[in-house]
């Protein structure tokens, strides 16, 4: 029966360590008030029904004491909460990005590569995995206790959650928002894996196309090159180069073109027009999966200009 | 010592004051009110502790054989909003807080009769609505009803169920807002603010988060009603709606309602404390002060649900900071409960071992908030059973423990006759067991991985699954201990007197039970509550 779930993430110990903190603080605390509370209660236990005991309104010093101490120590929980949410929520760059779609009751994921899973990750020891998180109905929450991570799968909008796997071996992976009829069957496994084993794995099924060829293969079937492409009509704007980059939009506004701004523009495209163009798009609500947007989006993510940009792509 | 006659009860009290069913369901009387509300919050506890049973009847095994995973949904979905919202809630204001606040400070009942009678009503109606819902088809959302799933994917009755729980809170916002006047306006002469009762000053703080966080609630499910019979937009992503915002605003209100939970309780406390030490409680104005603190900064927290939702790394930042600063006022509290039994005279009746269970437990409920509000642990804590045991040990271990305490230590005044003491001490005792055995063992359960609302779960939880079971089984029958023999001591129990417990406060000073119109004369007061050093002067019983 293990009390202790497993460490095999760079977070988990710092998450322990700050987990057996407050642990130690607080049960100080406790176990200083019950033996106070028992001690008193014995010791003044009432011997006669006639005692009256002497007044005590009350000190303000020691209202302060148990004020301000309590006040100091809980500010170092939450400096040091803060700082290790800090990290989970900043991804290093050089984090492969793998994206997790939830729908009742699996969870989808696919590699860079291209390579589809479900409920089942496969990834290697030591490599930082930043997951780009959706669901296609209604909220989940992707749980890996052994890497002490969770981050809800809202349906309508990315969520983002990274880890470094430090230990090789296989992990709960849990839905822990409740979605329904078969929730607690929504689990799977993290299988943590040596690099070559991972490629081993990579290496093992058919070789398939990457995201941004499968995105690409779709930007055509959809023809969104008609109004996209250099050279087309140019109804709407040219997509090369846009990932990442701060647009100017008609109402004035600025945003930076992420994976939120480009889903948003795939599926309500009136939100927000970059300046310059007329709200002219149809909207693809309905007719593209989550998966093929996260194609879509790795496509144009992958029409980048800059050398700095070509170099990333190429070390991936 | 002189020698005392055995009391007996007075020749007339509001008990007797009428009799037939048309004096009980059309009376105004607030005593006879509470006494309704204590009745109908504890049919409403049987079935809710029935649904829990079945829930701890299928975690038993990993597999789920015990039920089918529908059924188990909809168990553990009537257990929350049963005990939240038809319980919990109501249970010591409209009962204790119902029956004294009109006693404790010296008036002849609340200032809107009328409308207490008809805020019970509403009670009963919202309760048969909902209960209609739970048990014709059943409910399936978990009690918070999140979005989107309870505005499109639930295939149960989310509609009746809220309107329900709508209606319900119109008792609770009328209920508050009686409170409210009647404190402003119906001390009696001599009631300073200053001079009241612990227990008035927690009411009056839980009557301020009732009337203002109420109507949020009320308004956010009926936007779940409206979005899931008309399809409007408000929080499904298909139809442009945020399933976020739903979770601010039921979090606006329902993290609040964990104070309306527990404030009452601890008012509860503060009486019982110092009956059964001879004690002035300990720094009296931090204790009411703190109840007003909990109120306001309670208001600002409730995002500490949703740190995994994807919230801006800084805002969640703020509303971990102010999760901290809502815990001072809880801490101030209790140094200060423990500081009032210091050189005191302490008995150990049995509200007063309720008093030692609420501060244990509740300590640890308090405590076990700590690893919540923080950012670093929660990601790994929330939705796990590290919660349910958390908000257990506040709910159970505190709010139900103070409710226990208060209602034996004024029992006598509310039916003016005794209970056994020695069956409940050993009550009490059992329920202290079986709660913490039913849920110490779900913190490790949580920390080593378990999410909450799980129908069927990995073996190698099975263990602490299996002790938390047996926990609730002693649990449930530690309950039945109070209900008997409470219920016996009204028809068999040997008259109280007025003042069984040689308390102070103006309860006591009236006989038992009270008249219907509570105080023969309107009381004076003179001196600053909890004024032990000086014996309570003896009335006689006699009218």
């Amino acid at each position: 029966m293990p009390l202790l779930p497993e460490q095999a993430s760079s977070f988990a110990g710092e998450v322990d360590a700050l987990f057996f903190f407050i642990l130690g603080v607080s049960g100080l605390f406790a176990v200083g008030i019950w033996i106070a509370l028992l001690y008193f209660g014995i010791r003044y236990r009432r011997r006669s029904d006639d005692d009256r005991p002497r007044e005590i309104y009350g000190s303000l010093a020691l209202e302060l004491t148990w004020t301000l101490i309590p006040l100091a120590i809980m500010t170092v929980m939450f400096v040091w909460g803060a700082k290790v949410f800090f990290e989970l929520n900043r991804p290093p760059d050089d984090a492969m990005t793998v994206s997790v779609v939830g729908k009742r009751w699996m969870w989808k994921i696919q590699h860079p590569t291209g390579h589809r899973e479900v409920n089942e990750l496969h990834v290697p020891v030591g490599r930082a995995v930043r997951l780009v998180i959706t669901s296609e109905d209604t909220i989940h929450s992707f749980f890996v206790p052994a890497f002490r991570i969770k981050k809800d799968a809202v349906p309508g909008r990315y969520t983002m959650a990274w880890f470094r796997a430090t230990k090789v071996g296989t992990y709960h992976l849990f839905c822990a928002e409740y979605c329904g009829l078969e929730h607690s069957k929504m689990i799977g496994w993290i299988v943590v894996q040596t690099p070559e084993d991972y490629q081993g794995w990579l290496a093992g099924g058919p070789r398939p196309d990457s995201p941004a060829a499968e995105g690409e293969q779709l930007f055509s079937e959809l023809i969104c090159s008609t109004c996209h492409d250099p050279g087309s009509s140019e109804r709407g704007p040219v997509l090369t180069g846009l990932f990442g980059r701060t647009v100017a939009l008609a109402s004035g506004d600025t945003v930076v073109a992420d994976e939120v701004y480009v889903r948003e523009s795939i599926l309500n495209p009136a939100a927000r027009v970059v300046a310059g163009y007329q709200p002219l798009m149809p909207t693809y609500q309905g007719l593209v999966s989550e998966e093929q947007i996260i194609t879509l989006i790795a496509y144009i993510e992958s029409l980048q200009v800059s050398p700095s940009a070509l170099g990333r792509q190429e070390a991936e | 010592m002189m020698t005392t006659q055995a009391p007996t009860l007075p020749e007339k009290h509001y008990l007797n004051a009428g009799y037939g069913w048309r004096s009980w369901l059309l009376t105004t009387d607030h005593k006879r009110i509470a006494v309704l509300y204590l009745i109908s919050i504890t049919a409403m506890f049987a079935l809710g502790s029935f649904y829990a049973a079945l829930v701890r009847w299928n975690l038993l095994v990993p597999d789920g054989s015990h039920m089918s995973a529908e059924t188990y949904n909809k168990a553990f979905t009537a257990h929350g909003v049963i005990m939240v919202f038809f319980f919990l809630i109501p249970s010591i204001p409209a009962t204790l807080g119902n029956f004294l606040i009109p006693l404790m400070i010296g008036a002849r009942d609340l200032a809107f009769p009328r409308i207490n009678l008809l805020s019970w009503y509403i009670y009963v109606f919202g309760a048969a609505i909902t209960l209609y819902a739970l048990l014709a088809g059943g409910l399936d959302t978990g009690w918070t009803f999140y979005t989107p799933y309870s505005t499109v994917y639930a295939q149960s009755n989310v509609v009746i169920a809220v309107v329900g729980v709508f209606v319900t809170g119109f008792s609770s916002i009328l209920t508050g807002l009686n409170f409210i006047v009647t404190i402003h306006t119906m001390r009696a002469p001599g009631m300073t603010w200053f001079r009241m009762p612990l227990f008035v000053w927690a009411h009056y703080a839980t009557s301020i988060i009732q009337v203002l966080g109420t109507p949020v609630v009320a308004v956010t499910i009926l936007l779940v009603a409206l979005e899931r019979i008309f399809h409007f937009g408000f929080f499904d992503p298909n139809r442009g709606g945020d399933p976020i915002l739903f979770q601010h605003l039921f979090w606006f209100y329902s993290h609040p309602a964990v104070y309306i939970m527990i404030l009452p309780a601890m008012g509860v406390i503060s009486e019982l404390i110092t009956c059964f030490s001879r004690k002035r409680i300990f720094g009296y104005s931090f204790i009411a002060m703190s109840s007003l603190a909990i109120a306001v900064i309670g208001f600002l927290v409730w995002a500490h649900h949703m740190y995994v939702s994807g919230m801006a790394v800084y805002s969640a930042m703020v509303f971990s900071a102010l999760t901290y600063l809502v815990a001072v006022p809880s801490a101030i509290k209790t140094f200060n409960w423990t500081a009032t039994l210091y050189k005191g005279s302490v008995q150990w009746d049995t509200p007063m071992i309720y008093v030692f269970c609420f501060i244990g437990l509740f300590l640890i409920g308090g405590l076990t908030g700590l690893f919540l509000g923080n950012l670093g642990t929660d990601v790994h804590l929330t939705d796990t059973y590290f919660i349910v045991a958390h908000f257990h040990y506040i709910m159970v271990g505190g709010a139900i423990m103070g409710y226990l305490g208060g209602l034996h230590f004024w029992w006598p005044k509310i039916t003016g006759r005794r209970y056994l003491e020695a069956w409940g001490k050993v009550s009490s005792l059992l329920i202290f067991v079986g709660f913490n055995l039913t849920f110490f063992p779900q913190f490790f359960l949580g920390y080593v991985g378990m999410p909450r609302r799980y129908h069927v779960y990995p073996e190698e939880f099975q263990v602490l699954n299996v002790l938390s079971t047996a926990g609730a089984t002693i649990l449930g029958f530690g309950y039945l201990f109070p209900f008997s023999y409470l219920t016996y001591s009204v028809f068999k129990g040997r008259p109280a007197g007025n003042n069984p417990w040689k308390a102070k406060g103006l309860e006591w000073t009236t006989t038992s039970p009270p008249p219907a119109h509570n105080f023969d004369e309107t009381p004076t007061v003179t001196e600053e509550a909890y004024d032990y050093a000086t014996p309570p002067k003896e009335k006689s019983a006699l009218v």
